[in-house]
């Protein structure tokens, strides 16, 4: 390993791929700070520029660099505009944007700068030690298996997401899966519910949702609740420093969200958006409970555990595609294609035929944390500054902002139409307190949901796959465990609550 | 009725058809050998009309016992707040998307910003104006030029 280390050290620190990690942090932190340019747009553009480049390692130094600069502007405009561009760091506006509402915006992107380089450096760290082995264990997670992993995280958002309000968060959420059924299955390929119009033959756009659920509903709130006089100055950046306190006790959740969000990244298909949430989810629970009610509100813990998490499982999600050549999301298979095009075969043999492209990748991603971290403390207080522009600028752009996003990913204008439709919808649930998080988690999740659900049902001729695997039962069980707990304790505390009055 | 159980209401009357449509009008016209297949396109949206159902009816029957929260905005008194700039800015929205193809970006999207901007009460055109035609310029330049998305900048007859 040693050797393998020194190749990649030798490769990673000449001069031209040194350019391409900084080059590659920049374009990616930048564009990815528009909504609806995530990871995957960005890394697909690059693909022409790598491809010429003819080298391997310093293509895929370059789009390595463009990933994580891509992950983290798309956590500057979750929380500066409470409008997440990319599904992974959708979690990161839950408590990021009341952060920036609070006047503390930017303690919340210096948070995420640290929580993004600890995540990304101990999972290169992580991908290093267990990259051969954990191959294995992916092997391991069949669908049926996805199918219960999905199932959890769902019900783990449903139960905390809804702050004492399961029903309406569960009914979110299977609202966002109806809505995933809606046009072209993977596996069938029949229309489904598109009532015809040729429009929804390919399903809702996921960006559309998202700044239907997220921006749009926002800026209507700004429009029609200007602030008071008293957080008028909610623009100013004031603390940029985090406290010891603060650093000690976001410390052990960087730790582990870190840790569990790269193994999460390994599994092919759970990825980025899945850890961020398993995170969120866990760290909430795991909070005493005076912290758990911060959650939501602007609490520094639950943005560094979605922010870490996020950052880990991009570099798990290197472990199948380096190890075994099998792509754990859509932006590793857009980087599989990169490999191919440029004639190198990721796959078992990929650590012995060719070690300068392994090793120097997984160097690359030491390099291109640092400089992640180097460029952007710096450029902080500037780019909060987004939030002083006055309102009847800002709210304007942050509208044309949410249109752009829902147009270049489908360029089609029935998509704006959609969006206006739905943030008009997603603004009247806000008002009756429904929590609109997990109808966009339901619906990005809800493909994958059913195409897991579809195989197993295939592969084991019926149901019996539930019964059959002892890890998909237990992991089932553990979701209806999840979704009745908070109801059960919510009833005992009620009748102690009329004991005591009683008593009394 | 509180407007969470009005919109559970809908909500239902949403899964209803919804869950109508995959148990008995889709698998209609599914070819014959599809039927011997343990899985079809049905199957997981059954599952999920009856989840909504159930989630619905809790919701509406109350079943489910929530303390009151103090909501950011009160519906109930909506005229109190600035409505009609949001639903100004709203027709603004459907107005841009149904001209971005035939108007032309440049035009619609600088006419967006600066009317926008009207709207929530701007009046110093003298930076308004550059301000929107130079974002509107940078952004249209970005995606047509570097992204290589194809946006018609000016209105067809203008040769755009």
């Amino acid at each position: 390993m040693l050797e393998g280390l020194l190749i990649g050290l030798q490769t990673a620190l000449s001069v031209q791929n040194l350019l391409m990690v900084i080059g590659g942090c920049l374009i990616g932190t930048f564009i990815g700070m528009l909504p609806g340019l995530g990871p995957m747009s960005i890394i697909a553009i690059m693909i022409p520029v790598a491809i010429s480049m003819g080298d391997p390692s310093a293509a895929l130094i370059l789009l390595a660099g463009v990933y994580y600069g891509a992950i983290f502007g798309g956590s500057t405009s979750s929380i500066l505009l409470n409008a997440p561009g990319v599904a992974g760091t959708v979690a990161s506006s839950f408590d990021g944007y009341p952060m920036a509402r609070q006047g503390k915006a930017g303690k919340a992107l210096t948070i995420a700068a640290i929580a993004s380089f600890a995540g990304g450096t101990i999972g290169a760290l992580l991908l290093m030690i267990f990259a051969p082995a954990l191959s294995s264990v992916a092997l391991l997670f069949h669908s049926p298996e996805y199918f219960a992993l999905m199932v959890v995280g769902l019900s783990a958002i449903a139960a905390f997401a809804g702050t004492g309000q399961v029903a309406k968060a569960l009914l979110m959420t299977t609202l966002g899966l109806i809505m995933a059924t809606v046009g072209e299955g993977a596996l069938f390929n029949l229309p489904r519910f598109t009532m015809g119009l040729m429009d929804l033959q390919s399903g809702f756009g996921f960006i559309t949702l998202a700044m239907a659920m997220f921006a749009l509903p926002e800026a209507l709130f700004l429009v029609l609740k200007p602030k008071t006089a008293q957080d008028a100055d909610s623009g100013a950046i004031t603390d940029l420093r985090i406290s010891r306190a603060e650093a000690k006790s976001i410390a052990p959740v960087i730790g582990r969200q870190s840790i569990q969000g790269f193994f999460i990244g390994v599994l092919p298909g759970a990825g980025a958006t899945i850890a961020s949430f398993l995170g969120y989810a866990v760290e909430r629970s795991l909070a005493p409970k005076q912290e758990q009610d911060q959650f939501g509100k602007g609490s520094i813990k639950g943005l560094a555990a979605p922010e870490s998490a996020n950052n880990a499982a991009c570099t798990g999600s290197f472990v199948p595609l380096l190890t075994l050549g099998i792509p754990g999301s859509g932006t590793t298979a857009i980087l599989l294609g990169a490999l191919v095009a440029l004639n190198v075969t990721p796959g078992p043999r990929l650590m012995i035929d060719q070690p300068e492209v392994f090793w120097a990748v997984i160097m690359s991603m030491f390099i291109g944390n640092l400089v992640l971290l180097i460029l952007n403390l710096p450029l902080i207080p500037y780019i909060a500054k987004v939030l002083s522009v006055p309102r009847s600028y800002l709210i304007p752009f942050i509208l044309f902002f949410t249109l752009m996003g829902a147009y270049i990913g489908q360029n089609n204008a029935t998509e704006l139409l959609l969006l206006v439709g739905f943030g008009v919808c997603a603004t009247a649930l806000r008002f009756a307190d429904y929590p609109l998080a997990p109808l966009l988690i339901g619906f990005i999740l809800g493909g994958m949901l059913e195409d897991n659900f579809s195989r197993s049902m295939q592969l084991y001729d019926g149901a019996a796959f539930i019964w059959e695997r002892p890890l998909t039962l237990g992991l089932l069980c553990f979701a209806a465990l999840l979704v009745l707990l908070p109801s059960y304790r919510a009833r005992r505390a009620r009748l102690r609550a009329q004991g005591v009055a009683e008593g009394d | 009725m509180a407007l969470d159980r009005w919109i559970a209401l809908i909500l239902l009357s949403i899964c209803l058809a919804y869950g109508y449509t995959a148990w008995f009008t889709m698998d209609s016209s599914l070819a014959p050998f599809m039927k011997r297949n343990p899985i079809w396109p049905s199957t997981f949206p059954k599952v999920l009309s009856i989840l909504g159902v159930i989630a619905c009816c809790t919701i509406l029957f109350g079943l489910e016992k929530s303390e009151e929260k103090p909501a950011e905005i009160n519906y109930r008194r909506l005229g109190d707040y600035h409505l009609s700039q949001a639903l100004m800015l709203l027709g603004l929205m459907v107005a841009y998307a149904l001209c971005l193809r035939p108007v032309g970006f440049i035009v619609s999207t600088s006419a967006f910003l600066i009317l926008g901007a009207a709207i929530l009460g701007e009046r110093g055109w003298r930076y308004l104006l550059p301000i929107a035609l130079i974002a509107t310029l940078v952004v249209w330049y970005l995606v047509q030029q570097v992204l290589g998305i194809y946006m018609r900048p000016l209105p067809g007859f203008w040769g755009g």
